[in-house]
């Protein structure tokens, strides 16, 4: 259904992760942007833990090899088709042969989604489709993907284009619970994780966030045990430097941890740019679990009028 | 067992009991029998052992947290050991050289020989304790604690599958390439994960493995 043409690297599929094996220690894996993906699927009817492809590093282009629904959300890359504009965060039908181009992204989200109708069609290992790069799994052949790939749909013929969604907001900063070795710290490197603009450095990928600022210390050096850890989770190596676990977290780490990424906000970092500067805030319990709730209603209302807008088209 | 176990939350998705005292192998059965105790719970998506500690996480975060904290301290209360009797392998290893970049920097932290770092390494039949940090990794008790080297102040970017390694306290071997905290003192080839497998995972807890000197590199 589509060939990839030119790829500068570390596109790969994705779904919304993998459950239930952290325990044979394989990490959930999924898109960095959930949101984005899952509103991807809708645009297209599709179901929200459909596969679609995560694109992070531009230009990226594809051609169709078959006619096919597709729509883009995320980042906002000044995609063309066949060298028409097309609208950011919107679904649309492509005919055979048709390319599809994607540029630089503009200042705001930085990781694109491209969702195929029906879903990127390949199968289901472990539970999902999400690429699994550390063993190389899932996906398509648990590998980044190349020019000269060819993906299919799972229902090309599904899901008409022409209508759009406003993206959520990405905002600032992202909200955090304290973590177990939070207490640990000195007085004044807790003040700090929350005043530092803390800069994403080069060395930051899908694995995880490497940050760079003040320099945070225990008041007596800390040795942990190995534990198991989830996406968003703020761990602090003997450096001083923190590091905020994302999408292809491992499962389990030994660094102490000083915060948590609420699940809420953790799709906005994933749309931070490398060179960029985040800031954390201390948020609690009940704030988080309700962040998480409205984040389900946004989706839920984006569902909801996508279903009258096709009713009517 | 005497101690208060630590209960801590990773952010609404997870929360982490940590068992007091030393991670001995009792305690670890004991932490065994927590985890299929809790994998049954409703709001339960999967128990995950680690190292004298279990993760649980959630289906959906819920909005009060206190009722399953105090069910989590109540089931370890009540777990007793389980004994899992399992298969122990034998992995023949290369100490030292290029697949083994930092004995160096634990000979230099425990004030060990080569010959002696290896002798300790290589002594005792390591049981499995959990799996995790990548597919098919295996967390291992049992290391000898003069042989213990502090975890690197910066990570390595990637070690390579079959390293044989050193982090604090423990030990494991490297399932597959990726980034790692670890002092990495040898190499061993064996494949420990086939996602098409079931289990996927060669080892399961209560398992055993046993290192072999096959050569090393001064």
């Amino acid at each position: 259904m589509i060939e990839i043409v030119a790829t500068a690297g570390l596109a790969t599929v994705q779904d919304l992760g993998r459950s239930g094996s952290l325990r044979y220690g394989v990490g959930r894996a999924g898109a960095m942007d959930r949101v984005s993906l899952a509103a991807a699927n809708l645009l297209l009817g599709n179901e929200e833990d459909a596969a679609g492809i995560e694109i992070q590093i531009f230009p990226f282009t594809l051609c169709f090899t078959g006619p096919c629904g597709f729509a883009l959300t995320g980042a906002d890359c000044g995609a063309k088709l066949d060298g028409t504009n097309l609208l950011p965060w919107s679904a649309y039908t492509a005919t055979t042969g048709q390319e599809l181009t994607l540029g630089l992204p503009s200042p705001g989200p930085s990781r694109a989604y491209l969702a195929l109708s029906g879903g990127v069609d390949v199968p289901e290992v472990l539970g999902s489709r999400s690429t699994q790069l550390r063993g190389a799994f899932g996906g398509l052949e648990g590998r980044a993907l190349q020019a000269g790939d060819r993906l299919s749909a799972a229902a090309p013929g599904t899901g008409r284009g022409g209508f759009g969604l406003v993206p959520p907001k990405l905002g600032d900063p992202v909200r955090v619970l304290p973590a177990a070795e939070y207490d640990l710290l000195t007085e004044t490197a807790q003040d700090l994780v929350w005043s530092t603009a803390w800069k994403i450095t080069a060395q930051s990928d899908r694995y995880g966030y490497r940050l760079a600022g003040e320099t945070l210390t225990f008041a007596e050096p800390v040795e942990m045990l190995s534990h198991g850890i989830v996406p968003g989770v703020i761990q602090l190596p003997p450096s001083g430097q923190p590091i905020v676990q994302m999408s292809d977290a491992q499962p389990s780490g030994g660094y102490p941890k000083i915060g948590t990424v609420i699940d809420a906000d953790l799709w906005r970092l994933g749309q931070a740019p490398i060179g960029g500067r985040i800031r954390f805030a201390r948020t609690t319990w009940s704030e988080a679990v309700a962040a998480g709730e409205a984040l389900r209603r946004w989706l839920a209302e984006a569902g909801r009028l996508i279903r009258l807008q096709r009713g009517r088209t | 067992m005497t101690g208060t176990p630590k209960l801590s939350l990773l952010g609404t998705m997870a929360l982490l009991f940590e068992a007091p005292g030393p991670p001995v192998l009792e305690s670890q059965q004991r932490i065994w029998a927590l985890s299929r105790a809790a994998a049954d719970w409703p709001e339960i998506e999967e128990a995950v052992p680690g190292v004298n500690n279990l993760m649980l996480t959630f289906r959906t975060a819920p909005r009060n947290v206190a009722p399953l904290q105090e069910r989590v301290l109540a089931a370890w209360a009540e777990a007793k050991p389980i004994a899992l009797q399992g298969r122990v392998l034998e992995l023949p290893v290369v100490y030292g050289g290029d697949g083994g970049p930092h004995l160096p920097e634990v000979t230099a932290h425990t004030g060990l020989s080569v010959d002696d770092v290896i002798d300790l390494h290589t002594a005792p039949t390591y049981p499995v304790y959990a799996l995790g940090s990548h597919p098919g990794y295996c967390y291992l008790g049992g290391m000898d604690k003069r042989i213990a080297t502090p975890r690197r102040k910066v990570p390595v970017l990637s070690i390579p599958g079959g390293a044989v390694s050193i982090g604090g306290e423990q030990t494991g071997v490297s399932a597959s390439a990726g980034p790692s905290g670890w002092n990495t003192i040898g190499t061993t080839s064996l494949r420990f994960f086939d996602p098409e497998r079931s289990p996927p995972a060669l080892l399961r807890p209560g398992d055993a493995i046993r290192f072999r000197a096959e050569k090393v590199v001064r």
